[in-house]
Order: C-alpha cells, then structure tokens, then sequence
C-alpha cells in the first residue's frame, strides 16, 4: 500500500501549490492579466527572507510577518503603474510587460545573487521530523503545516471574498469593470488591492518553498510558474477550491510520474496538464467552456 | 429640414489605390545590393565577424518569425523554443546517421512544420494568455521527453559527429551561407505572405473576427498556416544554430530565453512591421556584443528596454521611423489616393499597420 | 410614501410650470439655446455644450448643447445610431469628448473621471443593464451604495419601490428577467443618492407591459428630488414622461422643446429626417401634441426614403409594427 503513501504526498504537495497558484487565480479572474512573472515573485519573496534572516536573525516564520505584506505593498504600486499601463495599451502588452520583468527578474537575481541554491533553514527541529500512521504511511509535518496554512489562506481568501466590501467591490470590477465606475469604484484602485493580495500569497508560497525545498533563480520559471498555471487550469478558472484542487490533481499524478521513473515527475504533471488544455479546457469545477 | 447626406457627391469620382507610396523597385534593389555584399563577407571580414553573423542571422530569422505569429496573426507564443531545439536535435539525429548538416537543415525545417501540427491541434483554441503559456508547458514537454533519450544525449547533449573535415575556414563560411540564405528565405517568405491574400485575411481578423468570418475569411486555417510557417522557420534557425555551435544541449536549445530574445528583438524593432526584426536584431547584437563580459546584463537591458518600448513607444524604433520618414522598405499596406490629391496622402483613409501594436 | 426632501440649495422639485419663460427661446425645430437662455445658465443642474464626439474616425455627436434643470425629465429620442447612447455615456464620463464641455453644477466636468462624476451625483443606468452577474441582488445594490451621497434613498427603500426584490434579495442577478434586471440596475443607481439621474434606452428588449411598470415608477423617483435625463428608442413612452426633449439624428440636434409644444409630425420629421414643409400644416395636433391618426409624408433622405408612411409611423409611435396600439 504504498502507493497510498504517494497519494497522501501529492495531495499535501497540492496544498503548496494551490497556495501559489491562488494570487494567478485572482490576477487573472479580476484584471484578466497572465502575470508571467509570478513564479519569480514566488522566489524573490524567498530571496527577501533569506535577507532579512541574515541580517535580523529572527527566526524563520517571523520572516513570514516581513516579507508578506512588504510584497502586498510592492504588488499594490507594481500594479497601478507598469501593469495598469500595459492593461491600458492591450492584453498583448501585458503579457509582454509582464515574460520582460520575469527575464529581468530572473536574469537580475543571478546577476546580483549567487546561482547556487538557497534554502530557508527551518529552525524548529520537531518541524523538520515526520511522524507515521502505520507502517506505510510517513507525512513530514512541515508538508502538513503547508497544507494546513493553504487552506486556512484559501479559506480567508474566500470569506473576504463573500463577505467583505472589498471582497465585493473586486468581485464586481471583475464582472463589469465599467459599470463598477458607474456606481463610484476606482477600478485601479481595486485591481491593485487585488494584486496586494497575490503578491502577498505567492511570497508567503515562496517562503514555504524555501522551507521545504531549495530555490534558485531560475526556480521561478523553471517549477513555480507552470506548476501555478496547470493548478489554476487542471482546477478550473474562478473557483479557489478548484485550484486547491488542481493543485492536489497535479501533485498526485506527480507523484505518480515519480513512481513510474524518478525522472518522469515533472512530465507527468505536464502530460494532466496538456490533457486538460485538449479536452476540458475549462477545468474541473468550471461548467461553461471558456472559449 | 432635410438632412441630406453630403457624402455622395464624392463616390463618383475615381480613388488610386497603391502599394506604396514610393517605387518599391528601388528598395528592392536595395536589398539586392545589401544581400549580394553579405554574401561576399567571408572573403573580406575576420572570421570573428562571420561568426557574429550567423549569430545575427539565428536572431533575425526567429525574430521575424516571432513577429509574423504576434505583430500579425496575434498569437504570442511563449513556446517557440521548443522548434529551436527540435531543429538542433533533427539535425543531430540525421548527422548520427550520416547525413550531412548542411543537407539535414532543409529537412529539419520541413520537420519542425509537420511536427506543429499536433502542437496547433492542442492549442488553437485557447486564448491570449493561456495560449501563451501552453506553448511554454508544450515547449518545455517536449524538452523533457527529449532528455530521456540517452542515444542522443540525454539530458547532457552530443556533438555532432559527422562534421566535414575540409578546414574550419571553409566550415564556418559554408555556415556563414547557409545562414544568409536562411535568413533571406524567411524575409522573402514571410514579406510575400504578408503582402499576398494572408496578410489580408490576418489584418482582417484582427480588425473584426467576426466579420472576417462572415466574409468568407478562412479564419482558423490563416492561423494554422502562420504558425506552421513559424514553426519552419524557428526549426530551420534552430538547425541553424546546431550547424553553428556543433553540439547540441537540451538546456541550451530548448532554453525560453530564445523566446526572450526574439521577443525582445521584435518589440525594440517594432512589433507587426517586417523592417522591425531587422532593426531589433540589430541592437540585440549591439547589446550583446558590448555587455558580453558581463554575463545576464545584456537580458536585463533588453528586458528593460523591451518592456519601456512596449508600453510608450508600441510601434518600436522602426515605428519612430516610420512616423517621421514615412518609408516602408517592405509594403504590406496599402495607400489610398484622393482624387486630385496630386501624390498626397489622403488624410482620412490612412491605412492601418499591416499587423497588430500591442 | 416620504416627503421629497428639500434640495440644499433652496431649489425644490419644479417640473411643472416654474420654468416657463426662458424657455420661450427654445422652442421650435431648431436646436441650440438662444442667447435669452444664457441668463439661467447658472442654475441649470447639468449642462451641456457643443459637444462633438467621435468613435475613432466616425463622428458620433456633432455640437450638441443641452441644459437640464433641476427636477427636469430630459428625453433624447432618435433612431438606431443616432449618437443617443454615446451622449450620454460621454456624460457619465466613459468617453472622452473631441470637443465642448459638460458642466455640473456650474462646475466643468469634462476632464473629471467617471467614478468621480457618479460620487459628485452623476448616476448612470447603463444601456443593457449592465448589472453585476455573479452578485446578487443585494451585493449590486449594496456595491451602488459603496460611496453613496447622503440622500433619502437606501437600500431598503428601493426594496419599498421594488416589492419583488426583498424576497429575491439573495438571488444572483445573471438569473433574473430582464425586467426584474432594470428594476435592480435602477436600484443600483438611486442608492447612491445622485441628484441627476441618467437612463439610457430602460425599455431595450423588455415587452412593453414590462416597460410601462418601470416607467411608472419615475414619479416616485423624481419626488424624492432627482433630475433624470433618458435616452428612449420608444418615443411614445418618451413623450409621456418627459418634460422636454431633444431628438436626435445620426449626430445632429433635429427637434428640441417641451412634448406640448411639438407636433407628431414635427417628432416624425425630425426622427426620420424628412423635410418639414411638406407636412408641417397638414395634420392638426391638439394641444396635448402627440398620439393622433397618421398624416401624410413626403419623404427626402434619411429613413424617410425607405420607410413606407404607415410602417415609419408604427415604428414611431408604437414601438414595432406588430405591438398593440394604445397606452
């Protein structure tokens, strides 16, 4: 039954995933934005902490406390002035603006950072250790307490959604952007409260990352970015538990890959994923096709 | 009170309609000229040069490409490398059996547009942005599913190992050739297909798909035939580039920085117009040859430059030109003439951009 | 129902007859206000002034003026592409004028934003409803009354004018009729509290019955102290409630004045685009103006040319050639 073993380390991987996919999600649901450069986010979160840990010693998940909203704050001026700008011109912009600053990004991080690896050391040694159900099953509490801090922000993210006057207020531009103006909303300014929080999100993803595996410049591109978008897609646009989801529907069937041939791992997550795309475009959890 | 309309006094008389404002036969010549003094450089310029050449030539003939898929026909690829590299590993594979690069081009070319097919099939009816990044999740499959075949190198690449032995000089001036007449190929190609009845049908879908579609316009075919048309292109830069570095890395040709710089290129040249490949290319050699010791800056200011270009000066440098010049070296538009107008344009017909601005 | 509350400025609702004579000098076929118009300039609400309009090269208004007063209905009629809708989208601020000014209040709006026309009173019921498909009821009512104005209008209030609506307040709106979606839009647009109200073509695919309910809900709106300006295709609903008008034509101004003051056939002329003279005299309109038998046209350009006289005055008066006659 250890195949079972493979299902559970998917589905909590899937957790990791969903968290970086989340803040593409919404990008892309309010503002319809394909921020190409979100994985490098993801990694400058990471690259941030490691900073502010080297030089304020604080412990790791205070870091989190940093780093999160000082990416909310970047995302908010990111959006109002170079991707409202590319909003403005076409979709073909943005798109362009947004694969430039992902080379920038990338290409600027292994200039002024070292190429090696990083990783965020995680100081607490009962975190680091895993316990077992039965024989065959182990789970590390740090893949745990991801999955557990993925669904807790999805679930806040879907609360503030409902219920708040932001919430509202983003979910009404996304429908209408001008009739929203009509009724006195600043859609530039919302769109940038949207992006507040998906900046926010995929940093405290990158960190979560660092904990559990190490990351690169080129991790952006290489893992995060695809890996959020087959989430986003596998589950379906519009729904945030459709990404949870598809992010678990991704980190199964790599699992799976894994266990055929170690290698295969990332194909299989592109072969879903490439299936998905062909046959229900639309994802899991959507009803109607985007066509 | 009668509100008469005041615009069928006009109709009557006679509109000229032209290719260009100016003869086309002297830009012509032109390039004829610049094409037969390229040719002659491997008999007057170090080798040094001839191989930043070929380099410019790999650039200039993905570039027009790029241009050809999202200045024209609307489709921003994020996946072109996976051509790139399949027209390295077609080369490869056919020099591992013996058959000469020079002759494996062609073929690898002509692979890479049978192998766009089940490519197009899988991504033609996505949108912009998904579109976008399924041709990076293709790309990057196929390179992964390349890497497991150890017989051509895995994941660490091979050498080419038939290589002519006849003296580097002549190798890389065959190259250097070979180069030149891909490139003039993919001008030539993409230039006529844009001034025949494709460019047509692409600036009529990007006007209004819809109506292109009631109008008889093969909407979903004009796209097929562009992207297998890049595809071929990008294979045949791609071989292009085996032939050049005579070693083939899976990371290296299937790298989504060929995306990068063939965007880039496009965009600082200007984006759907077929002289903004030449231009971007141009200062893409420029930028690298000059920050080539400093390792990624060269991609940081072609990135930067890129993204300003886009977002203030959409028709990129060539469009400045045009602005200022009014020069179109390669027509695809066409020019409305008032009658009695006596050769000046007539303001209010303008044509449009063969292509799209972003 | 509430008393209307007073303006702030002193000015209450006066629709009626207190405008009377500065009016004297537009009345007529022709459009442009006359110069003894100028002196009650200041106190129009909201004004508009040579305002030309293109969409991209097609020239959509071309010198429009118009002034509404507080507690005015405005009716703009006119045709299919007669530039109705892009005026008054270019009021509310979602298209930007080649020329002339739009003035609120006395104040210049023209360069100001739209979400700030609407939280400055300007408050638009767009074309097509337009409304927040994946919110319900509540949520659209409740976005409208985000950055609302204090006024008498809230949200429960619109539920009194609505009776349907509490019950279905939780239903999303994507899943209501068209009728029941207008009732929302409008709901929307009052909560904010705006002093005018702009509604742009509210009787667009609603069956007429429909179309009259919501109409009939226009004095309530007006006693609680707004100035509606409305864009109507249906110039029979127009001419009911309006108490002044312009009409449209492909851009131009062809007919302005107060519904009591102009003849269907002069309404005819100016929505089709005939010439007058031919049949000015010949029919013979009662004082109460409009709705009477048909009278004889002779037609020279515009629609006139196409439309045989009896379907031209169908489609006018009534909406389409197969709806019943009769209001």
């Amino acid at each position: 039954m250890a195949w079972v073993n493979d299902i559970i380390q998917g589905i909590l991987t899937g957790g990791l995933y969903a968290l970086f996919a989340c803040g593409l999600s919404l990008m892309f649901g309010v503002m319809k934005v394909v921020n190409l450069a979100h994985g490098d986010l993801a990694v400058i979160g990471g690259y941030i902490a490691v900073g502010v840990i080297t030089v304020t010693h604080i412990p790791v998940l205070w870091s989190v406390v940093i780093v999160v909203p000082l990416m909310a704050l970047l995302g908010y001026v990111l959006q109002r002035t170079v991707i409202q700008a590319s909003l403005d011109r076409s979709i073909l912009t943005t798109l362009l603006v947004t694969f430039g600053l992902s080379v920038v990004i990338e290409n600027g991080l292994l200039q002024f950072v070292n190429a090696d690896s990083h990783s965020l050391g995680v100081g607490n040694a009962i975190i680091t250790s895993s316990f077992s159900i039965g024989s065959q099953i182990t789970i590390a509490y740090l893949l745990l307490l991801i999955f557990v801090v993925a669904v807790v922000v999805l679930l806040g993210l879907q609360y503030f959604l409902s219920v708040s006057k932001y919430g509202r207020l983003i979910r009404a531009v996304a429908d209408d952007k001008e009739a929203a103006q009509l009724s006195g909303v600043d859609y530039r300014h919302v769109f940038g409260i949207a992006a507040a929080i998906a900046f926010g999100t995929v940093a405290l993803a990158g960190i979560a990352y660092g904990m559990y595996s190490q990351f690169s410049p080129t991790t952006g591109t290489d893992t995060i970015l695809l890996f959020a978008f087959a989430a986003v897609v596998i589950g379906g646009l519009g729904s945030l538990w459709g990404t949870l989801l598809g992010g678990v529907v991704l980190g199964v069937a790599q699992e799976i890959g894994a266990q055929i041939n170690a290698s295969d791992q990332l194909l299989a997550g592109y072969i879903v994923f490439l299936a998905v795309l062909a046959f229900r475009p639309q994802g899991l959890t959507t009803r109607r096709a985007q066509s | 009170m009668s509100v008469a309309t005041e615009t069928t006094a006009r109709s009557v008389e006679k509109y000229r309609v032209t290719r260009s404002r100016r003869n086309v036969a002297w830009t012509g010549l032109g390039a004829l000229v610049v094409v037969v003094v390229l040719a002659l450089f491997p008999y007057i310029v170090y080798s040094g040069t001839t191989s930043i050449m070929v380099q410019a030539f790999i650039v200039l003939t993905l570039a027009s490409m790029w241009n050809l898929l999202a200045g024209y026909a609307g489709l921003v690829s994020v996946g072109q490398q996976a051509f790139v590299g399949l027209g390295a590993y077609f080369v490869l594979i056919l020099n591992i059996h013996s058959i000469s690069m020079f002759t494996a081009l062609p073929v690898a070319a002509v692979g890479c547009g049978v192998a766009a097919l089940p490519m197009w099939w899988l991504v033609s009816r996505l949108r912009t942005g998904y579109f976008a990044i399924a041709t990076w999740v293709l790309a990057t499959t196929v390179l992964l599913i390349i890497e497991k075949f150890p017989s051509i190198g895995g994941g660490t690449g091979m050498s080419l190992p038939h290589t002519p032995n006849n003296g580097t000089a002549l190798l890389e001036a065959d190259t250097y050739w070979i180069g030149l007449a891909v490139t003039v190929l993919s001008l030539v190609t993409v230039y006529l297909l844009l001034r025949g009845r494709l460019g047509l049908v692409l600036t009529a879908i990007r006007d209004d798909e819809v109506a292109a579609r009631s109008s008889g316009a093969r909407v979903g075919l004009a796209r097929m035939l562009v992207f297998v048309v890049a595809a071929i292109g990008c294979g045949a830069a791609g071989a292009l580039l085996a032939i050049s570095q005579l070693i083939v890395q899976p990371s290296a040709v299937f790298s989504v920085q060929w995306t990068a710089v063939m965007a880039f290129a496009v965009i600082i040249g200007g984006l759907g117009t077929i002289e903004g490949p030449i231009l971007g290319t141009i200062v893409y050699i420029i930028l690298q040859q000059t920050l080539a010791s400093y390792n990624a800056w060269y991609l940081i200011i072609l990135g930067l430059v890129a993204m300003v270009v886009a977002l203030f000066a959409r028709r990129g440098l060539w469009g400045l030109v045009d602005d200022h010049l009014h020069i179109r070296l390669f027509p695809v538009g066409y020019w409305l003439w008032a009658p009695g107008s006596g050769g000046r344009r007539l303001r209010g017909v303008s044509p449009r951009r063969g292509g799209r601005h972003s | 129902m509430s008393e209307p509350p007073r303006e702030p400025k002193g000015r209450g609702p006066a629709w009626t007859e207190e405008r009377g004579t500065s009016d004297e000098g537009r009345r007529g076929l022709e459009s442009g206000p006359a110069a003894s118009g100028a002196s009650r300039a200041s106190e129009a609400l909201l004004e508009v002034r040579d305002l030309t309009v293109h969409h991209g090269q097609l020239r959509a208004l071309d010198h429009i003026s118009l002034r509404v007063f507080p507690g005015e209905v405005y009716a703009i009629i006119g045709a299919n592409g007669a530039g109705k809708s892009t005026l008054l989208r270019t009021i509310a601020g979602l298209h930007q004028p080649t020329e002339g000014a739009i003035l609120y209040d006395g104040k210049d709006m023209t360069k100001v934003r739209p979400e700030r026309r609407a939280t400055r009173g300007i408050a638009m019921v767009p074309e097509g409803r337009r409304l927040f498909g994946s919110l319900t009821v509540e949520e659209n009512l409740l976005v409208g009354a985000t950055y609302a104005r204090k006024g008498p209008w809230t949200i429960e209030r619109v539920y009194e004018l609505f009776s349907w609506m509490k019950d279905r307040r939780t239903q999303r709106t994507a899943q209501l009729s068209g009728g029941e979606q207008q009732s929302v839009a409008i709901g929307r647009a009052l909560v904010a509290n705006p002093r005018v109200l702009l509604l742009d073509e509210l009787s667009l695919g609603l069956a007429p019955v429909i179309v009259q309910r919501i109409y009939a809900m226009l004095p309530q709106i007006l006693a609680s102290g707004l100035t509606v300006l409305l864009v109507e295709q249906d110039v029979s609903q127009a001419l009911r409630v309006a108490s002044h008008l312009q009409c449209l034509l492909e851009g131009h101004t062809t007919l302005e004045g107060r519904p009591s003051d102009v003849t269907p056939a002069q309404v005819e002329a100016a929505y089709f685009g005939l010439a007058p003279a031919e049949h000015g005299g010949a029919a013979s309109p009662s004082p109460g103006g409009y709705g009477g038998a048909g009278s004889p046209l002779v037609s020279r350009g515009g629609l006139g040319g196409i439309v045989p006289p009896e379907i031209a005055e169908e489609l006018l008066w009534h909406g389409s050639t197969t709806s019943s006659r009769g209001s």
